[in-house]
């Protein structure tokens, strides 16, 4: 049995990251709204606080105060539940996510990560996969035509590209030679695998915006399409739920990215955090740029996309990296 | 020590368990299945089978009861009646009792059972020397790599069934 | 209670899930209950392989669980498209409408 001291750290880790994680989903609201604005020329949120800056938490407040809307024929249990639900997975991705190097703090020597289990590639894949639950289950108990089929759609639309997802990855993993986040962030030392794996981290990258429902994949959820999809029936502190479940899944495929792909705390001068840091709001960035730019993809378009193009070049990159690797 | 997990989670993956059997609406069951394939996950972390665990979550909880989900969701399941007013309980009567006849044969079987003691060479110490993950990797592409092969066509038949089969 | 969890009492928790599931098989008429009552079974067995793995020192019992896993994805995915074909038929999934090769 482990000392005390290893569970005070244990904690007081889950509750920065915790923390960190709120808030961030916050500001990020502020930023992609901010960012948005100034890609289509306009000031964006101005009024509230300076440069908008106190916006979120107007928009938390008054999503608070709206009145708590529940079908009469919905099923109340499920209704309720589904959106902690779609909020409990992005969440608990954080524990296996390295943020940093060692640090001697109070003479403990503290891994910046939660946990670092040596199958954490695995785990955040499963736990990815439980994100459809909150979705679908959310767009069934609204008892409502609309919300079912756009949950439906937004299912499928995420487990076809998580297929992709997992195993663009593979390349990573056969460079390597480990599932565990920290050892992968370890083996980046000497070059950063979007250098040895462009295609990978290009399919990962796309699969990872399917994923979470954003531009230019969002249609089960746009508010021009199928009445804005599962969340139609949702109103105050749930459908504030689901919106912050999607800022998070954002900021943990974007912790992913720079994991696996851009080396993770690693870089020059800079306190790793600082460089982390750095690298997540990049590739968040780009998520936004690619929000602003790119027009809606059709229903069918997308699963076409996910089916006969990227799960082809996702396996032949699996080929050419184990080719690669074998000839080594 | 571990006694202090495998409870809980045996209790939980019991009653999750009865529940799939017993409820009538069947995303409620769907819904106590996943609870059942947690906590057999947790069972597998009990017994040092990671990469069984996670494959568990992945495969069964986060693959096979979507699909699930979606058949119930998309065919207007109703509700059944419940077992004490249907109309056949002759039939059920007999099939209890030989289920009972089951349960009696697996308590003689278990009950009477002594634990062989022999040991392989995967201890778990080797086994965390190594890396579980790795060691299944190993094993699989050499020892049980024609049953790995099979499976792919296995799988590779079970898509094109469902396409032809869900087609109008 | 002390000491590491004996091989035993995995193999009565997979038993009893067994037995749970077989029940289901037999008092449930609909079809899609009945096939989640199948996949509990499945499981237990998966239970049963993987405890023995872990107390016989051997790593035959996790392979056999992947394959197993394996089967039982490929088996949903057949099982649940012969439901769907059912249903456009009949209109309905209990097991007891599905009569029609009754003499």
């Amino acid at each position: 049995m482990p000392g005390p001291a290893f569970f005070v750290v244990m904690l007081a880790k889950i509750a920065v990251v915790f923390g960190l994680m709120l808030l961030s989903v916050a500001y990020l609201t502020w930023l992609e709204r901010k960012v948005i604005s100034d890609f289509q020329v306009r000031l964006g949120p101005m009024r509230v606080g300076p440069h908008g800056l106190l916006q979120p938490i107007a928009d938390g407040i008054k999503l608070m105060f709206k009145e708590d809307i529940i079908p009469q024929a919905a099923d109340r249990t499920i209704y309720v539940l589904a959106p902690t639900l779609a909020l409990i997975p992005a969440f608990i991705s954080f524990a296996v996510i390295p943020f940093g190097d060692r640090v001697r703090l109070f003479g403990q020597s503290i891994d910046m990560v939660i946990s670092d289990v040596n199958i954490g590639l695995l785990y955040l894949f499963g736990v990815a996969s439980l994100g459809v639950y909150g979705i679908v289950l959310g767009g069934w108990a609204s008892n409502n035509k609309y919300a079912l089929l756009g949950g439906l759609r937004s299912a499928a639309q995420m487990i076809s590209y998580e297929l992709s997802m997992g195993l663009s990855v593979v390349g990573v993993l056969m460079l390597s030679q480990s599932l565990s986040l920290v050892r992968i962030v370890g083996a980046q030392s000497k070059a950063w695998f979007i250098l040895l794996q462009p295609i990978g981290f290009l399919i990962f990258l796309i699969c990872a915006i399917a994923e979470t429902n954003r531009a230019p994949f969002d249609l089960p959820e746009a508010e021009t399409e199928l009445v804005a999809g599962f969340h139609v029936e949702y109103s105050s502190m749930k459908f504030a739920m689901y919106f912050m479940a999607e800022y998070a899944n954002m900021i943990t495929v974007a912790a992913l990215a720079t994991t696996l792909f851009l080396g993770g705390w690693r870089g020059p001068f800079l306190p790793p955090v600082v460089w982390f840091l750095a690298k997540l709001y990049l590739v968040i960035f780009l998520f936004i740029w690619l929000r602003a730019t790119l027009p809606r993809f059709r229903y069918d378009q997308l699963m076409q996309f996910g089916w006969k193009v990227l799960l082809p070049l996702a396996l032949a990159n699996i080929v050419i990296t184990a080719a690669f690797v074998a000839l080594r | 020590m571990e006694w202090l997990f495998f409870i809980p989670l045996a209790v939980l993956a019991l009653a999750t368990a009865v529940l799939v059997i017993l409820l009538r609406n069947p995303i409620y069951c769907a819904l106590a299945l996943v609870g059942t394939f947690f906590a057999l996950s947790g069972l597998y972390l009990l017994l040092q089978a990671e990469f069984v665990a996670v494959v568990q979550v992945i495969i069964y909880a986060g693959a096979i009861m979507v699909l699930f989900l979606f058949v119930i969701m998309l065919l207007d399941v109703g509700h059944e009646p419940p077992p004490w007013l249907r109309q056949d309980r002759p039939k059920l009567v007999l099939g209890l009792g030989l289920v009972a006849l089951l349960v009696l044969e697996l308590a003689v079987a278990i009950g009477s059972w002594i634990a062989p003691g022999i040991r392989g060479p995967y201890t778990s110490d080797y086994i965390n020397a190594v890396g579980n993950t790795q060691l299944i990797g190993r094993l699989l592409f050499t020892e049980f790599l024609i049953p790995f092969e099979i499976t792919s066509i296995i799988l590779l038949i079970a898509i094109v069934g469902a396409m032809v089969l869900a087609r109008r | 209670m002390t000491g590491t969890v004996p091989l035993s009492a995995y193999l009565i928790l997979s038993a009893a899930l067994f037995a749970i599931g077989v029940i289901g098989v037999v008092i449930r008429r609909n079809a899609l209950i009945i096939f989640m009552a199948i996949e509990l079974m499945l499981n237990a067995v998966n239970l049963t392989f993987v405890a023995f793995s872990k107390f016989l020192g051997s790593m035959d019992g996790q392979i056999i669980v992947l394959f197993v896993m394996a089967v039982a994805a490929a088996e949903v995915a057949l099982g649940l498209a012969i439901i769907i074909a059912l249903y456009r038929n009949k209109e309905s999934v209990n097991v007891d409408d599905i009569n029609l090769l009754r003499g």
